[in-house]
């Protein structure tokens, strides 16, 4: 490989990352800016941090985010795991490959339609579009996720440890949780960050499913830009960006470290 | 430290017709898919048995050990222990542990709490679950490494480890899969000794698997010798060398010559032999056999004597070249070329330091080997 910084290299770099970040870099420098208008700097100031956190509205869809994202993330890590388990463990049974791509489909599929497809069966189903349905609707589309994630840790883990731990007395079920559950956690929180980062980003989904009192925060954000761009949403925006980045590194060191650390156990083994 | 001959002879439940077994297996077949695995195989295991199941890979060993465990379930046939059928009964609830071949330890847990695993699932009480594990971990000489993770340690010691948490329970029976597979050949060989000596301390039975025959011999009561998902001999290892039942046995245990020939005399004390490149031999069998009968002679390379001249006798004799020659320390290997062009095996003993300078490369020398050297094999 090569390995120097050849002019090219170095002007794609630069032009890619900017083309990428100063939008967002723009945001956050505008979300500290003293003027009401958004495109003239009138210096440096924190006053919409302060508005954002006295406008009701926002706060309320803010909550309502954070509840969707909290609960869709965890039922699709619990369902994405379990996903990723039977198509790792279950070589043959009939239909494997239509599971394994109806798992997978989701990945790829558009927004609009699963947001729609969704949006039907909710009618069908005569049920009322309330927060309720929006956690549906989020756990359906990233379990898909985290059964990726999931699934490609488990594909490398050693199963004679589930069998040692059954010939050591447990039952399968309690051999899953006390052996494989805490060598693949790593995975699994990690597949849940991503859940939840999805989840809180979304926007076309959730303006398909939710109703009434279930708004939530880039579906309020997204109203309110409509009415014009305050730099109270260059502060919501702001925050948002912040936690979604720290929630990615986190996601992120926990895999890389868990990987790292598996790695030196196995050639320690092979050493050895 | 115990004397290895005297108390192994003493110890034969196998030949004792009362003698019950603790482990039957009775007519096991285990198939995947159309592939059969293990065919129709029936083997008693005795207490207190240190069993060695030897075979070359894939011949099904590991399935075996795995039904006995409970990972896999036979398609047909049974087996049993203490006369009990376990055919139904889930791994956690059968009275054998195991030990697997990638020692299968918890990364996630210290060595003591590897060690402790069964018995927090039997509920024990914690502190005599620390005292359990110290006691294991003390027989393992392992016991200054309590507090570390398995990565921490090297091969030798996990192995070690895995061996502590597989005893723990003080299971009836410990299934052992290629235990020793990972380690050097020095190591192996010292642990080898442990295994047996601990096997024998404990009074415990041991099913081994393991495609190395040497560790078999050292270590085993009897040996299964496995081919195809059958079992070819079961017998102490001494019988297996010496007394192999059929040429696959013989010639899988260690190395052996054979010589194909015809019955040309034969009554209850000796059988002469006619072999196609001419020469005649003669050994004790101990059975009749039909005039003109194709037999095979096997001779191990151990048995044969190598003298530049002819011996007194005459019989069981016969020329040769040296046509390839290694000298190994403790012994010398000789490859004869006969006049027929079949090459021979022999090793011979340097008893003396000059011993292996006698011979050299084409020089021509006689074979000759004793009337009850050999072991008569049917074609
Ligand atoms: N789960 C399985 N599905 C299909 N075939 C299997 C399965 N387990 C084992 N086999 C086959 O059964 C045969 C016997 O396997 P087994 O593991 O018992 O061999 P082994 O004697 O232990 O060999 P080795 O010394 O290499 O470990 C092999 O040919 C193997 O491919
Ligand atoms: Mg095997």
């Amino acid at each position: 490989m090569n390995r120097h910084w050849s002019g090219f290299n170095i002007v794609s770099v630069v032009v890619g990352f900017a083309f990428l970040y100063i939008p967002i870099l723009l945001l956050i420098i505008y979300s500290f800016n003293e003027s009401r208008l958004v495109t003239v700097w009138a210096g440096f100031s924190t006053r919409w941090y302060g508005e954002m956190l006295r406008n009701q509205a926002l706060l309320d869809a803010a909550w309502v985010t954070l509840r969707v994202a909290l609960v869709s993330a965890t039922a699709a890590t619990l369902l994405g795991t379990l996903a990723a388990v039977v198509l790792v463990r279950v070589t043959r049974f009939r239909g494997r490959l239509l599971f394994s791509g109806m798992v997978f489909a989701p990945l790829v599929m558009p927004e609009v339609i699963t947001g729609l497809s969704l949006l039907l069966l909710f009618i069908a189903m005569n049920l009322d579009r309330t927060i309720f349905t929006v956690m549906l609707a989020h756990t359906t589309f990233s379990m898909c996720f985290v059964a990726v994630v999931v699934q490609s840790r488990l594909v490398t883990f050693d199963r004679s440890l589930e069998e040692a731990a059954q010939d050591l007395g447990c039952t399968p079920l309690k051999a899953f949780l006390t052996v494989t559950l805490p060598v693949i956690a790593p995975a699994v929180i990690a597949g849940w960050m991503l859940a939840f980062t999805l989840s809180l980003d979304d926007l076309v989904i959730a303006s398909f499913t939710s109703g009434s009192g279930a708004t939530t925060l880039p579906m309020r954000i997204y109203s309110q830009v409509r009415l014009g761009v305050t730099p109270e949403i260059n502060a919501v925006c702001t925050v948002l960006i912040a936690l979604v980045t720290t929630a990615v590194i986190i996601a992120s060191v926990i895999n890389k470290r868990s990987m790292v650390q598996r790695e030196r156990a196995e050639q320690l083994a092979r050493a050895g | 430290m115990r004397s290895l001959g005297n108390i192994r002879r003493s110890f034969a439940p196998w030949s004792d017709a009362n003698a019950k077994a603790m482990i039957s297996i009775r007519n096991v077949t285990k198939r995947f898919g159309d592939f059969t695995a293990v065919d129709n195989l029936s083997l008693d295991i005795y207490e207190r048995e240190f069993f060695a199941l030897l075979g070359a890979s894939g011949c099904g060993k590991s399935t075996l050990l795995r039904m006995l465990a409970g990972f896999e379930t036979p398609n047909e046939g049974a087996i049993l222990l203490d006369g009990v059928d376990l055919t139904g009964v889930p791994p956690y609830r059968r009275p054998l542990n195991m030990m697997f071949q990638s020692y299968a330890l918890f990364p996630h847990m210290t060595v003591a709490d590897n060690v402790g695993f069964g018995l927090k699932q039997e509920k024990m009480a914690k502190p005599a679950i620390a005292e359990r594990v110290a006691q294991m971990l003390k027989l393992v000489k392992m016991s200054e490494f309590a507090g570390r993770k398995p990565h921490q340690l090297s091969g030798g010691q996990r192995q070690r480890v895995a061996l502590a948490r597989a005893l723990a329970k003080q299971p009836k029976v410990l299934l052992l899969d290629e235990p020793l597979g990972a380690l050097d050949k020095k190591l192996r060989e010292e642990t080898q000794f442990e295994l047996t000596d601990l096997q024998y301390d404990l009074g415990l039975t041991f099913v081994v698997v393991t495609h190395d025959q040497e560790e078999a011999m050292t270590m085993a009561d009897r040996i299964a010798v496995m081919d195809a998902g059958q079992i070819r001999q079961v017998a102490t290892p001494a019988e297996v060398y010496e007394a192999p039942n059929s040429r696959f046995v013989a010639d899988f245990i260690g190395s052996i010559n054979l010589f194909d020939g015809e019955v040309t005399r034969s009554d209850a004390a000796l059988t002469e032999l006619q072999s196609p490149e001419g020469f005649a031999l003669r050994m004790v069998d101990g059975q009749s056999r039909g005039i003109g009968s194709d037999l095979t002679l096997g001779l191990r390379p151990e048995k044969i004597a190598v003298t530049h001249t002819k011996p007194n006798s005459g019989v069981n004799a016969v020329e040769g070249e040296v046509w390839d020659l290694a000298y190994l320390g403790d012994m010398s290997i000789f490859h004869v070329k006969l006049d027929s062009g079949k090459i021979i095996k022999a090793s011979v003993v340097n008893a003396s330091r000059s011993g292996s300078e006698v011979f050299t490369y084409h020089d021509r020398v006689w074979l000759s080997f004793a009337e009850d050297a050999g072991v008569v094999l049917e074609r």
